[in-house]
């Protein structure tokens, strides 16, 4: 069993409420925060733990709480980021909805220690029961003094307030997320200035992913050297990731950084293999927007070494061999699954989500998502595939947010590792409709299929 | 229905308000359209849109603009529940093809379509964060997971005896 340090309370019944989560020990960290440590000593103990950002792009937490501005007589934001929209990752929801107290506990710690006085959980609209949840554990927390008015008598007043978005991807991405917080559209703004300078009403703000904000609790109470020693290199403490599709046990598993891949997929303490004794063909290991690999390169390196959950590990070999951790969202195709298909669902989605401010991203994905479906229903040209790499490269590194690349990776990874299975598909219009390319791929060297 | 607020709802409209700071309801925009939605039958008419822009001292547009960005927000009429199907690449390579069609075939109606009775909506959206319990669906507030024939069959009859019961 790995170290749990946000889920090891999780099936404690009734550790939702707060009678239980208090009795088991939760609210340590507001104690020892507000009473003995300064606002700049958390920042440091934060920068100590290694801890990066758990919402995608793996930032240096401690690092950008130092960039908040502090302007005389500017309020301060803190924004806990809840959108969780990412196709494949349904981490935060298992946290709010389990233990709500864990985030409402590290949004109070965080909150003092960039002087936010009014703090906005910004959830995604569909998540509407666990917003009700939250807003019960944040009357608990208010009822028994950890939230309100000068906070353990220290002056320090705290609110937490929940948004509820409206159905938009983009709306995680935290600048478009502060407009929505505004009550407008989700365009994502051009940076600079960057939300830690102008944010949300144009005052200082730092957006944080849920995953990100509960992990401040284990920091505090451990300390942030502790903590460090937990994982590997700059993989630091433990990471929650949400496994899914053709796998006998999806759900969301903490893991420490040190375990393989191979691990994580076939023992019983995780996926516990592929379903119905299949054999894995891909996986697109951090969410819908980074690079799906097969399966040879998936556990092992292109060096030949085996490949470990965590943000080094899973990148070595960049983008030609290697993916990411990204918001840790693991997805297992198994033999049977098409990938022009599932590269088409995916295109469809980031056309979908597209705000269309940049062109770039508006008209290159709705091109991808069109060609994508041509090959998948058996009218494609060959000439296609080349028009698709051409067409994701102009995408990439153009707009205004990374969602133009997050919809470009896709397309671009399917085409670099299974371009002969789209090849297939221009070959065969009439079998791809019924029949699958299947396993020619397969080269997964551990398991080796009987 | 008169497109006006009842007392409960309108305080819960306050609650909403008094979050933000002073001069900054707008941003209460995003909730208080959530509201109206499921106070005034479900979808957004442009005279629910125009009475929440008054109630927030906005210009009707920056309602619109706003209503016509987000997916869940219905801007045309719905039925009385809807069913929101999960197709995105998670959901789909764990069988939600087959929920779709069988939903399509028991409801006989199209994505996007209402049954003649009025009582079902069928959607599909994209990523809901479910994927790890697929097939799925949203309705309402609700989410059904692990979908099969028998389970959509069950939750039709479910929601088909709420309707009778009101
Ligand atoms: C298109 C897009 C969608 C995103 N969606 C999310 C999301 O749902 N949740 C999240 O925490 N971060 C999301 N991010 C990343 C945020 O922009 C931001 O980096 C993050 O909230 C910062 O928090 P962290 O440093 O704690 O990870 C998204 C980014 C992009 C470009
Ligand atoms: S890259 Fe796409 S989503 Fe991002 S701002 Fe441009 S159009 Fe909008
Ligand atoms: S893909 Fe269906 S819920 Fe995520």
């Amino acid at each position: 069993m790995g170290v749990k340090l946000l889920l090891d309370k999780a099936n404690v019944p009734g550790i939702r409420t707060y009678d239980v989560y208090r009795r088991e020990g939760g609210y340590r960290s507001v104690e020892k925060a507000l009473k003995e440590m300064t606002t700049d000593t958390i920042v440091e103990e934060v920068k100590k733990s290694g801890l990066r950002g758990r919402g995608g792009a793996g930032f240096p937490t401690g690092m950008k709480w130092s960039f908040i501005a502090k302007p005389e007589g500017v309020p301060r934001h803190l924004v806990c980021n809840a959108d969780e929209s990412e196709p494949g990752t349904f981490k935060d929801r298992y946290l709010m909805e389990f233990l709500p107290h864990l985030l409402i506990e590290g949004l109070i710690v965080s909150s003092y220690a960039l002087g936010s006085n009014d703090t906005y959980i910004y959830i995604r609209g569909e998540y509407a029961w666990i917003t009700d949840i939250l807003e019960q554990a944040i009357d608990e927390a208010k009822a028994a003094g950890w939230l309100g008015k000068n906070i353990l008598g220290t002056g320090f007043d705290c609110n937490i307030h929940v948004q509820r978005g409206a159905g938009a991807y983009i709306c995680g991405e935290e600048t478009a997320l502060i407009e929505s917080l505004e009550g407008n559209r989700g365009n994502p703004r051009i940076k600079p200035p960057f939300p830690a300078i102008q944010g949300v009403w144009m005052r200082p703000t730092v957006v944080n992913n849920v995953e990100t904000l509960a992990a401040i609790v284990p920091i505090i109470n451990l300390g942030g050297e502790e903590y460090a020693k937990i994982g590997v290199g700059k993989s630091t403490g433990t990471k929650l990731i949400s496994a899914c599709g053709n796998i006998n046990k999806p759900g969301v598993y903490e893991i420490d950084m040190t375990i393989t891949v191979e691990e994580f997929i076939y023992s019983d303490e995780y996926c516990g293999g592929i379903k119905d004794g299949k054999k894995l063909k891909a996986c697109i290991p951090g969410g819908s927007s980074v690079p799906i690999l097969p399966a040879n390169l998936l556990l092992t390196t292109a060096k030949g070494e085996p490949r470990y959950m965590n943000y080094e590990s899973l990148s070595d070999g960049g983008f030609a061999t290697g993916s990411m951790l990204g918001s840790g969202g693991f997805i297992v195709l198994d033999e049977d699954q098409c990938i022009v298909k599932n590269t088409y669902t995916l295109a469809r989605f980031y056309r979908h989500e597209s705000c269309g401010q940049c062109s770039p991203c508006r008209e290159g994905t709705g091109w991808m998502e069109k060609i994508l479906q041509k090959i998948e229903t058996g009218k494609g040209e060959m000439s296609d595939i080349d028009l698709l790499w051409d067409i994701q490269r102009k995408i990439e590194g153009n707009t205004i947010c990374p969602l133009g690349d997050a919809a470009a990776w896709p397309v671009a990874a399917a085409i670099r590792h299974f371009r002969d299975e789209f090849e297939w598909h221009v070959n065969n219009p009439e079998l791809s409709q019924t029949s699958n390319f299947g396993l020619q791929h397969y080269a997964d060297p551990i398991h080796v299929p009987a | 229905m008169a497109t006006i607020f009842n007392d409960t709802q309108m305080t819960e409209f306050k609650r909403l308000v008094a979050r933000y700071p002073e001069g900054k309801q707008k941003s209460a925009l995003l909730p208080a359209l959530h509201l109206a939605q499921d106070s005034f039958g479900g979808w957004l008419s442009t005279e629910t849109m125009d009475y929440v822009a008054s109630l927030l001292t906005i210009e009707p547009i920056e309602v619109y603009e706003v209503a016509t960005f987000y997916s869940m927000y219905n801007l045309k009429p719905v039925g009385k529940f809807v069913f929101e199907v999960c197709q995105t690449g998670p959901c789909m390579i764990s069988g939600s093809d087959n929920i779709i069609d069988y939903l399509k075939k028991t409801l006989d109606i199209k994505p996007g379509e209402t049954t003649k009775d009025g009582l079902f909506t069928l959607k599909l959206v994209e990523c809901l964060g479910a994927c790890g319990y697929a097939p799925m669906m949203q309705v309402g507030k609700i989410y059904k997971e692990h979908l099969t024939k028998e389970k959509v069959d069950s939750i039709i009859a479910e929601y088909k005896a709420q309707a009778a019961n009101n």
